[in-house]
């Protein structure tokens, strides 16, 4: 039964990923984009990670496909909707996901243990996951979100509409 | 539900997205093929994570999230940033340090 969902589950994840790299409208790559990364929530709550299940619907699908969408609404041409521009090398570059992919997949298949029904959840409630977080690797979070702070701060000043010089001028009282 | 599963399933969507990596070229497709392989490898940490009944792993599976979010910021400053000085978002249009 658990493996028929899951492999459902996986099917969801699958075709919009593929949809997501093979679509021509960028709003429609987002959108596919956001509904395999829901399907990848579903895979973590099938796991027991409840809360990052809950974080990918939070930040994935809720905050990173908006600033996506927005990426594209801000930036399209008239005929910017649609991306025209494809590599020419679509075959070799399908052989190397296919052989990455095979490579991966006889490794795993090479390694013995990895078949066995996975055991119980590791934290039914989100007390283990908070204490790790805020205990254990209390510098790492701490350094996240020093580089979350100035990766925003770099995206505005990327970002920022740079006056002219002489307009800046002008508007110093002289 | 069997680790070698989910980790076969990470390795598809890490495929995929470097198919979408070496295709396309407009910068916000690149940006989705990035956020495929990103997700990939936070399923298998948390598979992992599962699998030895540790919670370190959901732990990295966070700090990873915050990564990628600070790095589609970036990427999207970068692609307006493009956009306003070529009018377009094709990635090999930013070659300025090639020649």
């Amino acid at each position: 039964m658990e493996g028929t969902f899951f492999m459902v589950l996986a099917a969801c994840a699958l075709v919009p990923a593929w949809l997501a790299v093979r679509g021509a409208n960028l709003i429609h790559a987002a959108l596919w984009l956001g509904a395999s990364l829901l399907a990848t929530a579903a895979v973590y709550a099938m796991l027991g990670a409840s809360f990052l299940a809950g974080v990918q619907v939070l930040v994935y699908v809720g905050g990173v496909i908006t600033l996506m969408i927005f990426g594209v609404m801000m930036t399209r041409r008239h005929e910017g909707l649609v991306a025209l521009a494809e590599s020419r090398h679509q075959g070799r570059a399908a052989a190397i996901a296919v052989t990455l992919f095979a490579v991966i997949a006889q490794a795993i298949n090479a390694t013995d243990g990895l078949d066995a029904p996975l055991s119980a959840p590791v934290s039914a409630n989100g007390s283990a996951l908070g204490r790790a977080l805020v205990v254990d690797h209390v510098l790492a979070f701490e350094a996240l979100s020093l580089l979350l702070l100035a990766a925003i701060v770099g995206a505005v000043v990327i970002a920022r509409r740079r006056d002219p010089p002489d307009a800046r001028e002008a508007e110093v009282p002289s | 539900m069997t680790l070698a599963g989910c980790l076969t399933l990470a390795a598809a969507l890490f495929s995929l997205g470097v198919y979408g990596l070496l295709t396309r070229r407009q910068a916000v497709a690149v940006l989705v093929s990035v956020e495929l392989m990103a997700n990939a490898a936070n399923l298998c940490f948390v598979a992992f994570s599962r699998f030895r009944g540790d919670v370190t792993g959901q732990a990295l599976a966070v700090f990873a999230l915050a990564l990628t979010v600070a790095e589609v910021a970036v990427g999207l400053a970068l692609v307006i940033l493009l956009y306003r000085a070529h009018g377009d978002t094709r990635v090999d249009l930013a070659s300025e340090m090639k020649q």
